[in-house]
């Protein structure tokens, strides 16, 4: 080992550099001070029940989203089938999530049939049965992928939805993530109007085509003078470095239309690769936006969603076929999102809110003072007590646990993992269990000496035969903290973090770090006979 | 030399006073679960039960009956009122039963009540939290799904670790995995299905002659048990927190198992003529051996969970008050329940055991 012991202790120095680099940007002292512009970024983010703010948990009604869906496809099929001269009457949806509806003639079973493969190849036949007057009654579901598709976009969009209300409403640093079962978790740091929030989360998209009044003069509307039936809205426009400003436009105040008759948006490339947002009607849909194009050739519309507007694209043509495409100065990622946000539009699917939590920041702020407080002084018991009780080895311990607890902050800074309150109590918790590791091999060094051994001895075997035992100890508290980690929700996940954490920590300063001082100290010349521990 | 607490020669005969150890856990034991079966079940929080806390502060102590009559007449569910950390804090939790009250109308609410009760007394709410009836269930079958899992995956891993038995862990796993796939079929709800998963772990290490894995189980199910046995007699709250405590006090309580085990398996390895003469005798000089550490580290931990206790702040009191329970009882059954089991069990050393009342020598 002795060979070694240059390599070990430039491997421990480099170790506590990483930490210390790691760790500092997280003490508000340091990052105020010129320092801070060579740091890393990274920080310890604090969860909310220590800096305050709202924590939600919402549930996506997809139930509902799919019984709309459906709906939307019987109605589908009879405008289609219609079309080929096929009469399907009283589309309807059934308990269980199925749609029935009625063929007038049972002798077009073929053709309805054909239809059905071709143009509705994700829905399955359930049952088909003849009724009087030689109508045919259909009952038809989804297959499991279209529908597992569909929960799923559903809550995209609703994701998507809740993200976009909160940028508008402008908190820094949400946290919104997709649970499972359907569920959304939205985390508002720093935010004191609950209610406020919650309401606008709430709300659901609204999608509306609106025709542009150009002639409107624009100065007069900032005033407040407006033709009658008009009103002001703004457009937003990104500039080129990706900001947004605001341009106002005068626009008539009832819809042409609303985004209630899109069955489905997308993105799609124009031949010089430019990204635009396609949409598709359904059949009363597409009438009244060909009747709308038709009649306004020449004039601009505005796409607004939820009173903003997001594009005025001038109609250069009739647009038939219940098809249209928004252009405009996408990224391919903005035209994603605004298709993402008209189909939230086109399927709304209520959201409930399941768990609320609102911590005051001024509790928040207690809650960490407290917790601060109680952590430094069960520190400073043992860091007294290990000296008084150990001598120089306890010294040395107390060396390795401040360590021990820099590489902890570091590694929640570097990893962006949060602090939580219960994350403090596992801090806590791992200074009481880091010194064990510590305790473990002292004791065994003493053990060796009691034998008779000299110090250097004394030191190898004690580290020899404790190694495995604190091996042991620390693989099962792993185990038990990846558990809490796997199951566990918020702040007892960030327990887990920081107890994993922990452990790796105590065991690489307790195995490793402080045998390089041991040895440090056991190899002088001359070697020392006796060992204070 | 530092100081030493335990003299190096120190020989308390631990394993004779097992029985007056069983018997003292089986008391606690049989209050905390007599508790627990006369109130039909922990008392949940709101994180498992569902419903509403707030919690309010007041800049000056108020007239806790007039508070209380005066929030009573608001006529909200299941409500409740209690101090809510120090008294000098000033603060107090309600709670309500109902999680189907919208936030901003239960806020108004409280507000107009205390306002009416108490106008000179100023109040703000710091903390309104709603958990719904379904997250409080799958948050309740999460949790529960959490502790046996830790439970099962310890059990392997020291069956495996400690008497190089993966093996036979794994026909444990296979055949506690069957048992729950069967009982599943016959649809016996989460709780039993837990108390069934650690009943035939426990049977499974016995047949299987799992002993470390059997003792070091059986001390978990035993401190957790007391824990939430405590709990349940001081009539404290059981939320997800109390979970995070539990899980903490299984690693604690498993790691100072452990590091007793440790010795006894290699004082074994070193002593196997010894071993087989006089297990009793090998335990004893084992927990000796360990037992400075065990003191000096339940101490160093207790001395951090009691700063957490007193000085953590309302948050967090529970939270440390189920950390204290745990050690003490996880250093405690290292000693008086894991270690025993390994003699008791074992029929091989069962017949020679030594009488109690033998004085020990040899360690």
């Amino acid at each position: 080992m002795k060979g070694t012991l240059g390599l070990r202790i430039g491997l421990s120095l480099l170790v506590a550099l990483l930490g210390l680099w790691f760790m500092l940007p997280s003490i508000p002292m340091v990052r105020d001070s010129a320092l801070d512009s060579v740091l890393p970024d990274k920080q310890i983010n604090l969860g909310l029940d220590l800096k305050g703010g709202i924590h939600l948990t919402l549930g996506v009604d997809t139930d509902t989203a799919l019984q709309n869906q459906l709906g939307q496809i019987g109605r589908d099929i009879r405008q289609v089938a219609r079309e080929e001269k096929v009469l399907v009457l009283k589309p309807r949806v059934l308990e269980g999530q199925r749609l029935a509806f009625t063929l007038l003639k049972n002798e077009q079973r073929e053709e309805l049939d054909a239809l059905l493969t071709d143009e509705f190849s994700r829905m399955r036949v359930e049952n088909r049965q003849d009724v009087d007057d030689g109508k045919m009654e259909y009952v038809l579901t989804m297959s499991p992928e279209y529908r597992k598709e569909l929960t799923a976009m559903t809550v995209d969009q609703a994701l998507k939805t809740i993200r976009n209300r909160i940028d508008q409403f402008g908190v820094a640093e949400p946290d919104i993530r997709k649970q499972a079962d359907g569920r959304i978790q939205v985390q508002l740091p720093g935010l004191s109007e609950p209610e406020r929030a919650i309401n606008i989360i709430g709300q659901t998209a609204h999608l509306e085509f609106r025709l542009v009044n150009d002639e409107a003069d624009l100065e007069k509307a900032a005033q407040g003078i407006l033709p009658p039936g008009h009103e002001l809205l703004n457009m937003r426009i990104k500039n080129p470095d990706g900001t947004f400003m605001e341009r106002p436009l005068v626009v008539e105040k009832e819809a042409a239309m609303t985004g209630e008759h899109i069955t489905d948006a997308g993105t799609a490339f124009d031949r010089w690769n430019q990204p635009y947002v396609t949409l598709n009607f359904n059949a009363r849909g597409a009438r009244m936006f060909e009747r709308l194009t038709g009649e306004n050739v020449g004039r601009r519309m505005a796409i607004v969603l939820d009173g903003t507007i997001h594009s005025a694209p001038t109609i250069q043509d009739r647009i038939a076929g219940g098809r249209a495409s928004i252009t405009g100065n996408f990224s391919v990622e903005e035209a994603h999102d605004l298709a993402l946000v008209l189909r939230a539009g086109s399927l709304p699917a209520p959201v409930n809110v399941l768990e609320q939590r609102t911590v005051g920041p001024s509790l928040g702020q207690e809650s960490i003072e407290k917790g601060v407080q109680s952590a430094l002084l069960g520190f400073a018991l043992v860091f007294v007590f290990m000296i008084i009780y150990y001598g120089f080895a306890g010294l040395v311990a107390d060396i390795v646990l401040v360590l021990n607890i820099m590489l902890i902050m570091a590694g929640l800074a570097a990893f962006g993992a949060t602090l939580t309150l219960p994350g403090i109590a596992g801090i806590i918790l791992t200074i009481g269990m880091a010194v064990d590791a510590n305790v473990i091999i002292f004791e065994r060094i003493r053990e060796e000496i009691r034998r008779g051994l000299s110090p250097r001895a004394a030191i190898h075997e004690g580290y020899g035969k404790a190694t495995l035992t604190i091996l042991d100890a620390n693989v099962t508290t792993i185990i038990a903290a990846l558990i809490l980690y796997e199951f566990g929700t918020g702040p007892i996940r960030g327990f887990a973090v920081t107890l994993s954490l922990g452990i790796l920590a105590s065991m690489f300063t307790a195995i490793f770090v402080s045998r390089v001082l041991f040895d440090l100290y056991a190899n002088r010349t001359p070697a020392p006979q006796k060992l204070s521990i | 030399m530092g100081l030493s607490i335990i003299k190096p020669d120190t020989r308390i005969n631990f394993i004779g006073y097992r029985k007056v150890a069983f018997v003292l856990s089986a008391v606690i034991l049989f209050l905390g679960v007599g508790s627990l079966l006369i109130k039909g079940g922990p008392s949940y929080g709101i994180d498992f039960s569902g419903g509403q806390i707030v919690q309010i502060k007041f800049d000056s102590q108020p007239e806790f009956s007039v508070l209380k009559d005066g929030l009573e007449e608001t006529g909200l569910p299941g409500l409740t009122v209690q101090r809510f950390g120090q008294d000098a804090d000033n603060e107090y939790l309600l709670r309500i039963s109902a999680s189907e009250i919208p936030s901003d109308t239960l806020r108004d609410t409280i507000n107009s009540a205390i306002g009416a009760a108490l106008p000179q007394a100023n109040h703000h709410i710091q903390r309104l939290e709603m958990v719904g009836p379904k997250v409080g269930a799958d948050l309740r079958a999460k949790a529960l799904e959490a502790l046996f899992y830790a439970v099962l995956l310890i059990a392997i891993y020291i069956s495996g670790r400690f008497e190089q038995r993966w093996f036979a862990s794994a026909v444990m796993a296979g055949g506690l995995a069957l048992g729950i796939y069967l009982l599943k079929l016959i649809g016996v709800p989460l709780g039993g299905l837990i108390l069934a998963a650690l009943a035939i772990t426990v049977g499974l290490c016995w047949k299987l002659k799992l002993n470390y894995a059997l003792g070091a189980v059986t001390a978990l199910i035993h401190d957790v048990t007391i824990t939430v046995g405590v709990f349940s007699l001081l009539n404290k709250e059981f939320d997800l927190t109390i979970v995070a405590a539990l899980l903490t006090i299984i690693g604690y309580s498993l790691n100072d198992t452990i590091i007793v085990f440790d010795r006894i398996r290699e004082n074994i390895r070193g002593k196997a003529k010894q071993a087989k003469r006089d297990f009793a005798a090998l335990l004893n000089g084992s927990i000796n051996q360990t037992l400075s550490r065990t003191l000096l580290t339940s101490g160093t931990t207790l001395l951090v969970v009691l700063c957490l206790y007193l000085f953590g702040g309302g948050v967090i009191h529970d939270f440390a008050f189920a950390l204290l329970i745990g050690v003490l009882v996880g250093t405690y059954s290292s000693v008086f329940v894991a270690a025993p089991i390994l003699l008791g069990f074992d029929p091989a050393t069962l017949q020679r055991e030594p009488k109690e009342e033998q004085p020990e020598e040899n360690a």
